[in-house]
């Protein structure tokens, strides 16, 4: 089996330089300029909170909000780690973007024919066997590719041999069940405009607790109407009979209803 | 005569005026994409189109599914003169809601991939078959009106045998569509303030739809007895009041018990925004009705019953658009009014859908019964008598 890939991005280290974003402009084909948000033609982007520049980009869930929520099937989830957008199939309909925990994806809102645009973790290079090209960009040792397991790992290592510099939370360890973009700081991560208060399970169990319940909603609604209106119309049918024998129009013997 | 002259033509240039802005609208969204015409942005990518025209339309065609299974599921058969207009606003609603996402949808033309490309995992997926679905059944539920006009009496034998299954699969389908726009917002917990959000936002969405279906056919047969001069016997709208008192007391109890199960009560009490729109969703389209429906004077009362089902319809929509919009702004951290070109595109399909049901009252022959003449309430002193008894706190 195919180790799942991740990044660790040490915010501590991170020197605001930019490299990252440059790099994946010219790997990705995106218009050139810096961006300071992510938007459609910056798949990352360095968001500047207190002096701490926080490097912003899609956290690859590994399971994935986006994945669950498109109706057509547009976003996968490959076993290598990245997850990944088909315009082909895309109806435009926004769900991914509406539903993503972290707000990640970007839309082309002023194209006739868009696309949601969000970071693809360099899926070429990485099948390849390269590392994404912000990691290789990185002067500061701030951004590093490898397996997830070893990341963390790496993380709690970094914690453990000089106590008190982060914050003991790695952030995408736990967040919606995981996420293969990790990060680690010495500023409480609600300080620096990261969702703090994501739950620690995966978000498409909720809806899939709801959409699990459509096959017992039909057959049982579907046997529970058609009973009543059976039970209905044959009340119906006995109270014109009845109604008819009364009135003398027909005798008993001609036979119960049919 | 003369008056009633004006008054139409005024109210055909407003049509008129509407349609023209909204096709400029139209105009610019199609040649510009939806960032020329909308206000939507990367953090709050839905807006009016889905908020209203999309969950209030499909809520407020509720009224077809619900007169469906009481008159032929539960063959409550006094109610059969209203099926066939309520049917067509139905019908006519869905049209409206895929015209609606038909601006929404950023490939719009592509919206066909739904039927081939699979995700069972979706809420949209089941949105998007429910839509198609349902259309369909309400198409062949109303065909039998149109076939009647144009007496092709075979077919329509063929339909009629049918009735009951088609019946069913509509009651079922809208059963499972009204409550996936409910379910569409389950995956974003923290994102809906905790006033909104809720694991039981399906069965809300439902409940909710069941009573606003009723308040929509007592408000469309008050209209239309007003408009064309043929409409339902009061005492027939006073039954569904009482079927609406129900679905509203059910509704609130639900709310408040699982706000207390959510521990969420001390939310009620936040001086927030959330706070006033919920208060406001809540006694307006909740707790007022249900206190007025469910005296008897006010449900035998012709303005009672229409004060009423207004009050319920305009919850409905503060509620959804609570949930759609204002519920989700502070977590987002930005803020979203519509352009007037929103606004304009959605005022001209409200419009489209008010012609296109005068058309239908007008040329098909959606009343069975000859003209009725709605029997006049008690008097509206007395109704409004019994406001001032109700809100005055005791
Ligand atoms: S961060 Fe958002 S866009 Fe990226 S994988 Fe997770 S849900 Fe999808
Ligand atoms: S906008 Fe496209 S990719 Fe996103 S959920 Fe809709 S169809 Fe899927």
């Amino acid at each position: 089996m195919i180790k799942s890939k991740a990044m660790l991005i040490d915010l501590t280290l991170c020197v605001g330089c930019n490299a990252c974003q440059e790099a994946c402009k010219t790997a990705n084909g995106l218009a050139e300029g810096e961006e300071k948000r992510l938007s459609a033609t910056a798949y990352t982007a360095l968001e500047e909170h207190d002096g701490v520049y926080v490097r912003r980009m899609c956290q690859h869930c590994v399971e994935p909000t986006c994945v669950s929520v498109c109706p057509v099937g547009a976003f996968v989830k490959t076993e290598e780690g990245p997850v990944l957008y088909d315009e082909e199939k895309c109806i435009g309909c926004r769900y991914c973007m509406q539903a993503c925990p972290f707000q990640v994806p970007r839309y082309e809102w002023r194209s006739t024919f868009p696309r949601v645009r969000k970071c693809v973790f360099c899926d070429s290079r990485i099948t390849q066997g390269l590392q994404p090209a912000c990691a290789e960009a990185c002067p500061a040792g701030a951004t590093k590719f490898g397996d997830r397991d070893d990341l963390i790992q790496e993380a709690l290592d970094r914690m453990k041999a000089d106590p008190g510099k982060y914050v003991s939370r790695i952030y995408g360890r736990h967040e919606v069940g995981g996420t293969s973009i990790l990060y680690i700081t010495s500023v409480p991560f609600e300080q620096l405009g990261f969702k703090a208060d994501l739950q620690t399970t995966a978000l498409p169990d909720l809806t899939w607790n709801a959409l699990s319940k459509i096959p017992g909603v039909v057959s049982v609604g579907g046997v529970l109407l058609y009973g009543i209106w059976w039970i209905t119309n044959r009340r119906a049918e006995v109270q014109r009979y009845e109604q008819e024998l009364k009135e003398g129009n027909r005798s008993p013997d001609q036979g119960a209803i049919s | 005569m003369k008056r009633l002259l004006s008054k139409l033509t005024f109210w055909k240039v407003v049509a008129g005026l509407v349609l023209i802005s909204g096709a400029c609208s139209a105009a610019v969204r199609y040649l510009g994409g939806l960032g020329a015409a909308t206000n939507l942005t990367d953090e709050f990518p839905w807006g009016l189109w889905i908020g209203f025209d999309v969950l209030c339309g499909v809520g407020l065609a509720a009224g077809g599914f619900t007169l469906a299974g009481i008159v032929y599921i539960f063959n409550v058969k006094r109610f059969e003169p209203i099926i066939r207009p309520t049917i067509l606003t139905a019908f006519l609603g869905y049209l409206l809601v895929i015209l609606a996402l038909m601006f929404d949808l950023g490939r719009p033309l592509q919206i066909w991939h739904a039927i081939i490309m699979w995700n069972p995992r979706s809420v949209m997926f089941e949105v998007a078959w429910c839509v198609m679905l349902y259309t369909t059944v309400l198409a062949l539920e109303f065909s039998p009106v149109v076939m009647e006009k144009l007496k092709m009496t075979r077919t329509m034998k063929v339909i009629k045998k049918i009735t009951i299954p088609l019946i069913i699969a509509g009651v079922l389908l809208s059963t499972l569509h009204q409550s996936s726009l409910g379910s569409l917002y389950l995956i974003i917990p923290e994102k809906l303030y905790g006033l909104w959000y809720s694991p039981y936002l399906p069965v809300f969405f439902f409940v909710s739809a069941i009573s606003v279906g009723c308040a929509m056919v007592i408000f469309e047969s008050l209209l239309s007895s007003h408009a064309f001069n043929r409409g339902l016997e009061l005492d027939l709208l006073s039954e569904i009041g009482k079927v609406a008192v129900v679905g509203l007391a059910v509704y609130l109890t639900m709310k408040v018990v699982d706000l207390a199960d959510r521990h969420a009560l001390s939310l009620l009490w936040l001086p927030r925004m959330e706070t006033y729109l919920y208060w406001l969703e809540m006694v307006v389209g909740v707790i007022a009705p249900l206190l007025l429906l469910s005296r008897r004077r006010v449900r035998e009362s012709r303005n009672g019953l229409f004060l009423s089902a207004v009050m319920v319809i305009v919850g409905f929509v503060l509620n959804r658009m609570n949930v759609s919009i204002t519920g989700l702004e502070a977590w987002a951290g930005a803020s979203y009014f519509p352009s007037w070109m929103e606004i304009s595109v959605t005022v001209s399909i409200v419009a489209a859908g008010f012609v296109l049901f005068a058309y239908g009252a007008k040329y098909l022959p959606l009343f069975k019964q000859h003209p009725k003449t709605v029997s006049i309430a008690p008097s509206e002193a007395e109704w409004l008598q019994d406001l001032k008894t109700v809100s005055q706190p005791s």
